[in-house]
């Protein structure tokens, strides 16, 4: 009995410790790619040493004190109460160390703001909860695209075991080349919210209505993760930010690739589709679109996210329809889609959830409705 | 604490006869003994319920994927553990330590308004229901975090303006309170008590109440604009309608940068009263200390964009907030010294009250290290809404607010109650607490430089291991403190232990140690003490 007790702590402990060993304790910042990333690294570091030098004469000061000058082992209280000299010493040492962090700080910090002269100029969108991008200038122009988290459902609610990079893959990632500088234009669709890549060390909110921006120049091709830094709602976990950098001939080819999915996906707005293509489609809109608040199963989450399963707009006017999904609905999380999908998804969409779940309308919506709702 | 009334009967001599039972009592006391033992019942009771959320949190936060709670519920409980933790426990206990302390301190009979004062309390529970009753309705919770940024507060079901009124009715019930408390402090000393000799718990809470008065209108335009936002169609927040959505970040911490403040400086000064009764030795550099707590409250107005480093601002003014925030850390370090100095070659014993001091000194130091590695603009912008953030701001609201309070307690319980708190057991609470504080902030330090977000339901496999450590250091941190409730109960509502004497501190010799009996007589100075 008791070796059998003995045996199974033992069992238990070397789980334990296996689970420790193997665990990634990481403590300090990602490796740096880009000169920034590597400079703040840096300035931590020096920050952490003299940190840890004021903690030792601090607390060495403390502790000695409270070994020594206790009742119990008869220390008599003297009474002085001011010092000036060393009430000046204090506070000027202090000021002068903080002088001394402060100038590799203001170096970094203007090194930061200069987004002069990019080779490339993205665009980056936030909107509730994926990122689109839209290359404004130099090598790529013209290629825009929506990046969204590619984990998959069953993997977040535990039902498949987690991949290796769980939270932190797109079906898109961004795309760049190695060694050019690239200036990042951020702004926002809807709340705020902030594009993240800790091995750039560049973090910029994305504020609706405004451009703000970044830059970064990575030294080393490979994919780097980060994470939307701003609380934006109920999916603010879910919107990672991946970028991938490659040399520049995988660059250009990468366009080229682009440009020619682009071609080949421009459809012609007045081309009349069946309900069953227009079906078919909207499911895959539908899945990317608006299953993360609607749900798959179109019950939503009431009361924030209604469902759309019986709902009156759905199985109502095709008009009030076509309206909600281009504007949205002010005051609630309901985007305006017209911004982000083009005609054909959205006439695709709207007829997918008029014939989906318990919604029979068996109308369809063709994309030259949506183009004349537009204006 | 019921052992008042006890002492009611015999102390009062002259014509405040008339006093109602029961529960009327506490409803219209006018007492500013009766105020603050429900203003510290009150935030203790907020304290247990903002900790149930967190616990809830850290929970779901046990492994990556979605266990116990969905995403929207998850936002719902970030911002309502910050909003009570911050309005319903902090604030009101350092008010509750003000009713107490500050009238016996200065030698005055009361609070300078009387009334007010039970108007200023009762305004609490009414906004506390509020909160909670958020829960309950279409939509929940507000869950935009407890800086209710726009626009993403202005997309929220009606739990928002539940939210937003309460927060209204804290911000009128801390105006009123403050002025009562600046009143109180200029108008109500004793004769002989300057300025410049009064305990430096007042002389704080002094600069608290003109922080709290100066600030708590800015919140409360703040969060009128958002409702206007929400309701009546202006777009102050609105980039569409004319509006910029980072102005409400500017106003919103405006208020909230000396808002910590306001939850420190009355830590600072228990922590003043504290380390000078136990070293046996006067305040080193009293003087300095008045002076730096006011540098502090005044620098506290100019470094409030340091939140907002990664919002994109002009490099001048970067460069302005950096400067500034990193400013704070001279008169700071001049207060940290000061309690040393204090300490050096005094007499210390460590009992309780000491210890949670001592303990706060340490902890709160590294707390003010990490404030100063945030301050550094380069680097905050890796570290921004990480959780290198959340490990900063829990090592000084928590290891510096909350262990003040603890402190506080501790040392003065005796004087409230007439008994001697358990001293066995207090110092259980201080190695627990102490202990699990660390094994539950100290990891996401390292969680935050890693690149994990905050306010986040789910994680990347990597974070796992210091998210379990972190949660098993919060329950065992939460449990601790239901030691404190039975600590303070036994005392107080049973009235058990021994019985305290008139100045169980050796080192103590403010007014309420060298004047009154413990526990106080429920009117005390009615002739005012001559002060020397």
């Amino acid at each position: 009995m008791n070796n059998k007790l003995g045996r199974l702590t033992g069992g238990l402990l070397l789980a334990l410790y296996a689970e420790l060993a193997s665990a990634a304790y990481q403590l300090n910042f990602q490796a740096p790619v880009t000169r920034i990333a590597s400079e703040i690294y840096d300035l931590h570091m020096l920050m952490m040493y003299v940190i840890l030098v004021i903690f030792c004469v601090v607390f060495g000061v403390m502790f000695y004190s409270i070994y020594a000058h206790r009742k119990s082992v008869g220390h008599k209280a003297e009474q002085f109460h001011e010092n000036t000299t060393v009430e000046i010493i204090w506070t000027v040492i202090p000021f002068l160390i903080l002088i001394g962090m402060a100038w590799p700080a203001t170096k970094t910090l203007i090194a930061f703001k200069d987004t002069a002269n990019p080779d490339l100029t993205i665009k980056a969108t936030g909107y509730q909860w994926k990122w689109g991008y839209d290359y404004i200038k130099g090598e790529g122009e013209g290629v825009a695209f929506l990046s969204a988290l590619s984990t998959p459902q069953d993997q977040i609610h535990n039902q498949k075991p987690k991949g290796e990079n769980y939270l932190l893959e797109v079906d898109n990632p961004l795309v760049v080349p190695v060694g050019k500088k690239v200036r990042i234009l951020t702004t926002a669709n809807d709340v705020i919210h902030s594009f993240w890549v800790p091995a750039f060390g560049i973090k910029q909110d994305a504020i609706p209505g405004f451009v703000r921006d970044t830059w970064f120049k990575a030294d080393k091709e490979g994919t780097y993760r980060g994470q939307c830094a701003e609380l934006c709602g109920k999916d603010h976990g879910f919107m990672p930010i991946v970028v991938e950098v490659v040399s520049a001939e995988k660059y250009t080819q990468w366009v080229a690739e682009q440009k020619k999915k682009t071609a080949a996906a421009a459809e012609d707005p007045n081309k009349q589709w069946t309900a069953g293509e227009l079906i078919a489609k909207g499911e895959k809109v539908y899945a990317a679109s608006c299953a993360a608040c609607h749900q798959p199963t179109g019950k939503g989450l009431p009361p924030a996210f209604p469902a759309l399963d019986g709902s009156k707009i759905a199985t109502g006017d095709k008009n009030a329809h076509i309206d909600i999904v281009l504007n949205g609905k002010t005051g609630t999380a309901m985007t305006a889609f017209g911004k982000q999908l083009s005609d054909t998804d959205i006439a695709a969409v709207i007829t997918y959830e008029r014939n989906a779940w318990g919604n029979k309308k068996g109308d369809a919506v063709q994309p030259a409705e949506v183009k004349a709702a537009r204006k | 604490m019921s052992a008042v009334i006890d002492t009611h009967g015999h102390a009062d001599h002259d014509g405040h006869g008339y006093q109602p039972s029961g529960l009327m009592r506490w409803v219209t006391t006018t007492n500013h003994k009766d105020i603050g033992t429900m203003y510290l019942w009150f935030s203790f009771t907020m304290l247990l319920l903002g900790g149930v959320l967190a616990l809830t949190l850290r929970l779901e936060l046990f492994r990556p994927g979605i266990q116990i709670v969905n995403p929207e519920f998850f936002n719902q409980l970030t911002t309502m553990h910050g909003l009570i933790m911050v309005f319903g426990a902090i604030m009101p206990a350092f008010v509750g330590f003000a009713n107490w302390q500050i009238p016996m301190m200065i030698g005055a009979p009361d609070m300078a308004f009387a009334r007010m004062n039970n108007w200023s309390f009762w305004l609490l529970p009414v906004a506390a229901s509020l909160l909670v009753i958020s829960f309950f309705v279409p939509g929940g919770a507000p869950a935009a975090g407890w800086t209710i940024y726009a626009p993403l507060s202005t997309q929220m079901g009606p739990g928002m303006d539940l939210g937003i009124f309460a927060l209204h009715i804290m911000g009128a019930s801390s105006i009123m309170g403050s002025i009562n408390i600046v009143t109180t402090i200029l108008n109500m000393r004793a004769p002989g008590m300057t300025l410049m000799k009064m305990p430096m718990f007042v002389w704080t809470w002094l600069i608290t109440a003109y922080l709290l008065i100066a600030v708590m209108p800015v919140l409360a335009g703040a969060i009128t604009m958002v409702l206007a936002d929400r309701h009546f169609g202006t777009s102050f927040f609105n980039a569409a309608g004319g509006g910029d959505p980072v102005m409400f970040q500017h106003i919103f911490w405006f208020f909230g940068h000396p808002e910590v403040y306001i939850m420190i400086l009355p830590a600072f000064g228990i922590i003043s009263q504290v380390i000078p009764t136990f070293a046996r030795k006067p305040l080193f550099g009293y003087a300095s200390m008045v002076y730096a707590t006011s540098s502090i409250a005044i620098l506290s107005f100019i470094v409030w964009a340091h939140h907002m480093f990664t919002v994109g601002m002009p490099t001048a003014g970067l460069l302005f907030f950096m400067y500034a925030t990193m400013l704070i850390a001279v008169p700071t370090g001049v207060k940290v010294f000061n309690w040393l100095a204090t300490m050096w070659k005094g007499s210390m014993t460590f009992e309780t009250p000491m210890l949670f001091a001592v303990g706060f000194i340490f902890v709160f130091t590294m707390g003010g290290f990490t404030g100063l590695m945030l301050a550094i603009m380069p680097v905050d912008v890796q570290l921004q809404d990480t959780y290198y953030v959340v490990a900063h701001f829990h090592y000084v609201l928590v290891a510096g607010s909350l262990y003040a309070i603890f402190a506080g307690t501790y040392f003065w319980i005796p004087k409230w109650t007439g008994r001697m708190y358990d001293e066995t057991l207090g110092e259980w609470h201080f190695w627990l607490s102490l202990v699990f504080f660390n094994i539950t902030f100290f990891p996401m330090h390292f969680l935050g430089l890693a690149g994990m977000p905050r306010r986040i339901p789910d994680y990347a496999s990597q974070f796992t291991e210091f998210n379990q450590i972190a949660t098993v250091g919060a329950f065992g941190f939460g449990l601790s403190q239901l030691l404190f409730l039975y600590i303070v109960l036994k005392v107080s509502v049973f009235a058990k232990g021994e019985k305290a004497p008139a100045k169980p501190w050796e080192g103590a010799d403010t007014l309420e140690w060298t004047h009154l009996p413990s526990p106080a007589p429920y009117h005390s100075f009615h002739e005012a003490p001559e002060v020397k």
